[in-house]
């Protein structure tokens, strides 16, 4: 079963390649952000800038009326309102629904898999009359807006999540409490959640994952620095509005700063349940 | 009851957007009336005319069969390659969440540097080796576009699979392995007979999630070149987005929407079927 | 009777005091719609409406300020709503599509003879579609013409080029000569930027988007011209060729950081490439309208103005109408000069105005003279697409620049 030594030094060589890829893009954009503008236009390119430039940081981190910082703090809100705001809701609304599928079997399966099945659905397809919802209620351009709609992002996949976790408590000590004649809510609230809490922290930490990603909906139904977010603000920055490159780069790593904790929050969560197959990309 | 409220929001912020998807797709509502007269399936024969959509259909077929590819096959060498012992293994594993917590925009504007024709990294570093004479417009060129922002995507998600499929690698019997091996089988023939039944149910389940994400693709594209050079890297979610939101055509944008949904499901029923037939043998 | 009288005399006095004012007592709100970032900021137009304000006691402006790409969309949305805006601010090549759809007023009637003349002409095509007056002009730009003096000198050349073709003869003696690898830069990614640079040569050399009848006939002629002109610089090596991946910052960076010795850009550029903290070039920036082409043309332009106009459904539309020639008036435009040049043929003589950028002003005045307006099409938005693709097909060599054009040409017709 020893592997010989060439073949060890070479899955080694290997996987520091890998590595090496994997952290290439990051580091671009760490070295980018700490490099000025001259620095980087200068040819032949030098890979370890002279000095370390933190002007960008500094910029997008001050309070100042009008200034970058006010621009990216503000966004940075948004998206913290908007991220918690629709996990708290989805959660309200997820946690009984996935009890019931899983405590109340059959009857309501298909309808589980109804939720689950309009992952399908692009955004395209609904944002239309999404806009027109929005438009027709006055909530085009407001963070309650955006809320409401990436709930429709954040639901099916909590329900499910919760769901597929719920199955594998066990269901004696419900059972004794019903028993004791207590209400399927009091059981939900005293026995159940109790013991799902690592359950829920997952799904709470995967739900703000994804929101602080989302861009689509955020892109077409908001429109100022009242409720855009920081992926929208960045896109717009990206795509022409400012040549400020190392200003562009620390502001895409400071929005990357939360996700990449929670990443590594939620690795262990991932793998197993990865191992399950109850998780979205 | 405690479905309830799930039911209902998924009505109103999904189900209700998306039959309203379907009726207007059957009109020729313009996104400030949004109520338009019936035109039956007006917008779907000219959508099947249009050389724009067709372009942009087969953009998107093109952009998902080779992502989807390379992050399988990527993703199963990198996964087989973390499953040897290793000098610090878990380092190596660890890294792979980076890319799948980044957010999606950052992703795309550090590509958008790491190919910028002035001083990105990519052309400072092929440059610097010989491998090029001078500095690439690599997001410039319609021939190589797609292929670069295909990278792009393939770097994030390709952990995604790894990780599913190296959890998956935990579930093959050692002592199969050793068995095949001690009978002399090549390490194709063990790869074939033995891992590959054991990973192919959470790796098909990895190519559907990756399946509806590409067809879906908005953001990375948005970012990275709004569909240009000459279109050539305009997918049918940037062609509804200015069907709807720049042309105005709500009807039309909404019939074209829909069509990626029936991409989506058409490549999803490919993957079953071959499934099944592997199933079968 | 003698006390309606006495009260009348105040409000005359009052009226005669506060300028202009016609109603005084009924408290009236407007609603419009600006844009954040780029010319007037929003510190600006406050400052603007509060000049208003102040001489119009009783009227409120309500300000909302969107990023330029949530103009069209909050105008087109709001316009059937009938708390909407009364005054809406629209760039050049919304204003055929917003007159097309009812949705602004006519103001012909409105426009004093007067004014007209005291107007550049360029700037008057940012509100005139179909020979209706739709709004004032309010911001005015137009693509100009930027040039390395140090290099030009280095080349042995004592004047800027007059022609396009004096610019590509200029360009190829410096590359022979090793000044700079690429001397022009310009903004041809698939954006709307390709179409305001294509326009600009365009017009150099006589071209038109449409005929008389209102069909495309970019295709021939000087349309034709222009786009031969830009594939054959790429062609001999004298345009950096990233040029058609380039917005106008990259423009912007490119010139300043002295890797080009021409390039075409909005004014804008001009203040910027002589700031030292963003510039390595200060100093050495030469600033003049885009040349024009010999027997053809003096000087050529893009228009790439903004104007403002009362929405067709604003229950005060004079009030509203009022707010707008404030907005546009002399007054305005010259104490916020450094911002957006203005309108008023006049201001280009103001020494205040003038002051310390003689050579952007006189540029500035030549091109509005001659600029022209991209074409004035009701779906503009969706026949700029078509065009952004087919100058790039012969930009990047896919097709022969008459073929691009022609099928341009046949697709904006099916359009219309």
């Amino acid at each position: 079963m020893k592997q010989p030594l060439y073949l060890r030094i070479l899955l080694h060589l290997a996987a520091i390649l890998v590595a090496i890829v994997t952290l290439a893009p990051i580091v671009w954009l760490l070295l980018v952000s700490i490099s000025t503008t001259e620095h980087l236009t200068t040819l032949p390119f030098e890979w370890i800038p002279d000095h370390l430039d933190l002007s960008n940081y500094r910029q997008l981190l001050s309070l100042a009326d009008n200034s970058r910082g006010d621009l990216f703090l503000g966004a940075l809100q948004n998206t913290m309102i908007v991220a918690f705001g629709a996990t708290a809701v989805s959660l309200c609304v997820s946690v009984p629904a996935a009890w019931a599928f899983s405590r109340i079997r059959g009857r309501h399966a298909s309808l589980l898999y109804v939720v689950v099945a309009t992952y399908m659905l692009p955004p395209v397809a609904l944002i239309v009359p999404l806009f027109a919802l929005l438009n027709a209620f006055d909530l085009l351009n407001t963070k309650l807006g955006l809320v409401l709609v990436d709930c429709s992002i954040v639901m099916p996949f909590m329900t499910w999540l919760l769901k597929s976790n719920f199955d594998n408590l066990p269901h004696e000590i419900e059972e004794a409490a019903f028993v004791d004649g207590a209400g399927m809510l009091a059981v939900l609230r005293k026995v159940t959640l109790p013991m799902a809490k690592p359950a829920l922290a997952t799904a709470i930490l995967f739900a703000i994952l994804l929101l602080w990603d989302e861009f689509f909906y955020a892109f077409i139904l908001t429109n100022d620095n009242r409720s855009q977010t920081l992926t929208v603000a960045i896109a717009n920055l990206a795509s022409g509005r400012v040549s400020d490159y190392g200003l562009l780069s620390a502001a895409g790593l400071l929005t990357a700063l939360p996700p990449l904790i929670i990443g590594v929050l939620l690795q262990r969560a991932l793998v197993s349940g990865l191992a399950q197959g109850g998780v979205k990309g | 009851m405690m479905i309830a409220p799930l039911a209902f929001g998924v009505l109103i912020i999904i189900g209700w957007p998306f039959l309203d998807t379907l009726w207007l797709s059957l009109t020729s509502a313009q996104l400030t009336q949004y109520t338009g007269p019936f035109v039956g399936l007006d917008n779907f024969v000219r959508a099947f005319h249009s050389p724009q959509v067709r372009e942009a259909l087969q953009t998107t077929i093109i952009f998902v069969a080779i992502t989807v590819t390379a992050e399988v096959v990527l993703g199963v060498l990198i996964a087989l390659l973390l499953d040897q012992p290793l000098y610090g293994r878990n380092v190596f594993r660890a890294l792979l969440i980076l890319p799948w917590a980044l957010p999606t925009v950052v992703n795309a504007m550090s590509w958008r540097l790491i190919y910028n024709p002035d001083f990105g990294g990519l052309n400072a570093l092929l440059t610097q080796i010989g491998l090029i004479d001078s500095y690439q417009s690599w997001i410039g060129s319609p021939s190589t576009a797609l292929y670069a922002i295909a990278v792009a995507d393939v770097w994030k998600t390709v952990p995604l699979v790894a990780m599913i499929t190296l959890a998956a690698l935990q579930g093959v019997s050692r002592e199969l392995l050793e068995a095949a091996r001690i009978d002399g089988a090549s390490a194709w023939a063990r790869f074939r007979v033995v891992t590959l039944p054991a990973i192919l149910g959470p790796l098909t389940v990895a190519a559907v999630l990756r399946t509806i994400e590409g067809v879906k693709v908005f953001d990375l594209i948005w970012v990275m070149t709004r569909g240009g050079p000459v279109n050539s890297t305009k997918t049918m979610s940037i062609q509804v987005y200015q069907e709807a939101f720049a042309n105005f055509r709500a009807g039309s944008g909404a019939a074209q929407g829909l069509l990626i949904v029936l991409v989506s499901m058409i490549m999803i029923n490919v993957y079953i079927a071959l499934l099944r037939r592997q199933a079968s043998q | 009777m003698f006390a309606r009288s006495k009260s009348f005399g105040i409000a005359f006095l009052m009226l005669s005091l506060g300028g202009l004012m016609p109603t005084v007592a009924s408290a009236e709100t407007l609603n419009a719609l600006f844009m954040s970032q780029a010319s007037y900021n929003e510190d600006d137009i406050r400052s603007m409406t509060e000049a208003f304000t102040q001489a119009h006691p009783g009227v409120d402006v309500n300000l909302e300020f969107v990023p330029y790409e949530g103009l069209r969309n909050k105008t087109l949305l709001a316009s059937n709503s009938s708390n909407g805006y009364d005054v809406v601010l629209f760039d050049v090549i919304w204003t055929a599509e917003y007159a097309q759809r009812g949705l602004l007023e006519d103001v012909s009637e409105r426009i004093d003879p007067a004014v007209e003349d005291k107007v550049f002409p360029g700037a008057w095509t940012t509100v005139v579609y179909d020979d209706k007056y739709y709004g004032m002009p309010w911001t005015n730009d137009s693509k100009l013409f930027f040039y390395n003096k140090a290099m030009l000198s280095k080349a042995g050349f004592d004047h800027p080029p007059r022609t396009w073709q004096e610019v590509a003869d200029q360009a190829e003696t410096m590359k022979e000569k090793g000044i700079v690898e690429y001397p022009l830069v310009w903004s041809w990614p698939q954006a709307e930027a390709v179409v305001c640079d294509y326009t600009t040569l365009l017009d150099a050399f006589g071209g038109r988007f449409l005929d008389d009848a209102g069909k495309p006939a970019f295709q021939k002629g000087g349309g034709l011209k222009a786009l031969d002109y830009m594939v054959s610089t790429l062609d001999n090596g004298i345009t950096n060729p990233n040029s058609t991946q380039y917005l106008e910052e990259d423009v912007r960076r490119v010139f300043s950081s002295g890797k080009a010795a021409f390039a075409l850009n909005w004014s804008y550029m001009y203040d910027l490439a002589n700031d030292p903290q963003q510039s390595s070039v200060v100093g050495d920036v030469g600033i003049m309208a885009p040349p024009g082409v010999e027997g053809v043309s003096e000087a050529s332009g893009v228009n790439g103005s903004m104007g403002l106009g009362v929405t067709s459904n604003s229950q005060h539309p004079d009030l509203a109408w009022q707010y707008v020639q404030h907005m546009a008036s002399p007054e305005m435009q010259n104490s916020h000069a450094e911002r957006s040049l203005p309108i008023w043929v006049g201001s280009f003589d103001d020494p205040d105005v003038v002051a310390g950028r003689d050579d952007l002003m006189s540029a500035a005045e030549k091109t509005f003279t001659a600029m022209i307006a991209r074409p004035t099409l009701p779906n503009y938005q969706e026949a700029s697409n078509l065009l952004q693709v087919a100058l790039q097909q012969a930009l990047l060599g896919d097709s022969p620049p008459q073929d691009a054009l022609n099928s341009a040409a046949d697709q904006i017709s099916n359009l219309q």
